[in-house]
């Protein structure tokens, strides 16, 4: 009884002690002593702090660049997936308004029937400009069928196959197209040449040609349909004691970039070699 | 089944030139794939099927191209033949050899091509000719040449294992 009543004692007076502390300390009474203790503390909870973050980090970073590695790969894969998404779209979007503009050309001429086909190679021959189509005989396609785009003649067909054909352009040194001068009201014959340029030759000396003057086919020999448009008077080369004049022509056709072309299918070449006199 | 292999080679080689190879220009000529795979095979030491491959692709070049067919053929045949002779005596400096048919096999067919197309009438300046057309396809041949020399030796080697060689 007497142990129980000094064991309560101590214990209350030791409540008393320690409340009588915290009161003091609250209080600011111990305010040097207090700060000291405090900073320790903390300055010692930072430091546990900073050292288990270290021993996390370093435990964990691996999986997290093992982690990453994978998610950066796998970002890195989508990435390339969307460019060549991209650069598919950006290819029909470039096919997609040529075939628009190939589409107003042809409803532009209603005369003319065409036939859509893709350039899918060129002659293996430099000294040749010959493109190669994915139409032939089973789509139509027939010799000597006029080739133009939305903006202006291309060539014509040379040889036929089932399902291909071989283009000449005009740009060939061995083309040679009737054409005319719209403001000169006169005719010439259009050659090409070993470097692709365009050359007019049989202009009458009395001819006014200027440049900027539109060269259109004419339709003479048969060979191709009146009234298609070539391209462009640059320069002209006048001389005297010639018998014509010259000129070179800028073509309105890019023959560097074509890609889908028309051949105009109900047109039929009219071959005029027979009415030549054989020697 | 060796000469067989000609076939898939020249046609890839033919395709590869008619879609790819011909519109990398420089100035007016471009590279030709045909030729130069035929120089290089033909230099390979125990190849006998040269001659094949020569036919082949003159045959092939003749009908996609607009030249006539006798050009290719005769210019590709020569080729081999000029391989086929410099192969003994410059053995131990076969690029040196495939340079050489490459220069003069390019001209070759040049002159054939230019011969060929004079005479049908087309109008061919032999200075711009020479200039624009023979000469940068000449350079464009010799960097092809040693590409196409290196996997035509180990096609060599594929098809006829060293045991032949010797």
């Amino acid at each position: 009884m007497r142990n129980n009543f000094s064991r309560a004692l101590q214990t209350t007076i030791i409540f008393l002690v320690v409340g009588g502390v915290i009161a003091l300390a609250l209080g600011g009474y111990f305010s040097s002593a207090s700060n000291v203790f405090t900073g320790s503390l903390v300055n010692l909870q930072t430091w546990l702090s900073s050292r288990f973050i270290a021993v996390q980090e370093f435990l964990t970073a691996p999986r997290d660049v093992a982690s990453l590695r994978q998610r950066n790969a796998e970002l890195e894969a989508e990435v390339s997936e969307l460019q060549a998404q991209v650069i598919q779209l950006q290819q029909r979007v470039g096919e997609t308004e040529i075939l628009a503009a190939l589409v107003d050309f042809s409803r532009a001429n209603p005369d003319n029937t065409y036939k859509a086909a893709e350039v899918i190679g060129r002659d293996p021959s430099p000294f040749l400009h010959y493109v190669i189509i994915n139409r032939g005989s089973n789509d139509g396609i027939l010799r000597g069928m006029p080739v133009v785009t939305d903006q202006g003649l291309v060539g014509r067909v040379d040889a036929v196959i089932a399902d291909a054909a071989r283009v000449q352009l005009i740009t060939d040194p061995a083309s040679n197209v009737n054409v005319r001068l719209e403001n000169a009201q006169t005719d010439a014959s259009l050659v090409g040449s070993v470097t692709g340029d365009l050359e007019l030759e049989l202009i009458p000396q009395e001819t006014n040609v200027e440049a900027g003057d539109l060269v259109l086919t004419s339709g003479l020999g048969g060979g191709y349909p009146p009234d298609l448009i070539v391209g462009q008077v640059v320069n002209i080369r006048a001389r005297d004691f010639d018998l014509f004049q010259q000129a070179t022509v800028q073509p309105v056709v890019d023959f560097n970039r074509l890609q889908i072309i028309l051949v105009i299918v109900n047109f039929t070449p009219v071959d005029i070699g027979p009415l030549f006199p054989t020697p | 089944m060796r000469d067989l292999l000609a076939i898939p080679v020249i046609l890839l080689a033919v395709v590869l030139q008619s879609s790819i190879v011909s519109r990398i220009p420089l100035l007016s000529g471009n590279a030709d794939l045909p030729l130069v795979i035929l120089a290089a095979w033909a230099l390979q030491e125990g190849v006998e099927t040269a001659w094949h491959w020569a036919v082949s692709a003159g045959l092939m070049i003749g009908f996609v191209s607009g030249i006539p067919m006798f050009v290719p053929l005769a210019a590709y045949l020569l080729v081999v033949i000029m391989a086929r002779l410099l192969q003994r005596r410059v053995w131990q400096a076969p690029l040196l050899a495939m340079f050489g048919i490459t220069f003069i096999g390019t001209l070759f067919l040049h002159i054939f091509s230019f011969v060929a197309l004079r005479l049908n009438g087309a109008a061919l300046p032999i200075v711009n000719t020479l200039g624009l057309l023979t000469l940068p396809s000449i350079l464009l041949n010799m960097l092809l040449a040693i590409p196409v020399y290196a996997i035509m030796r180990d096609l060599a080697h594929w098809m006829y294992p060293a045991a032949e060689f010797e």
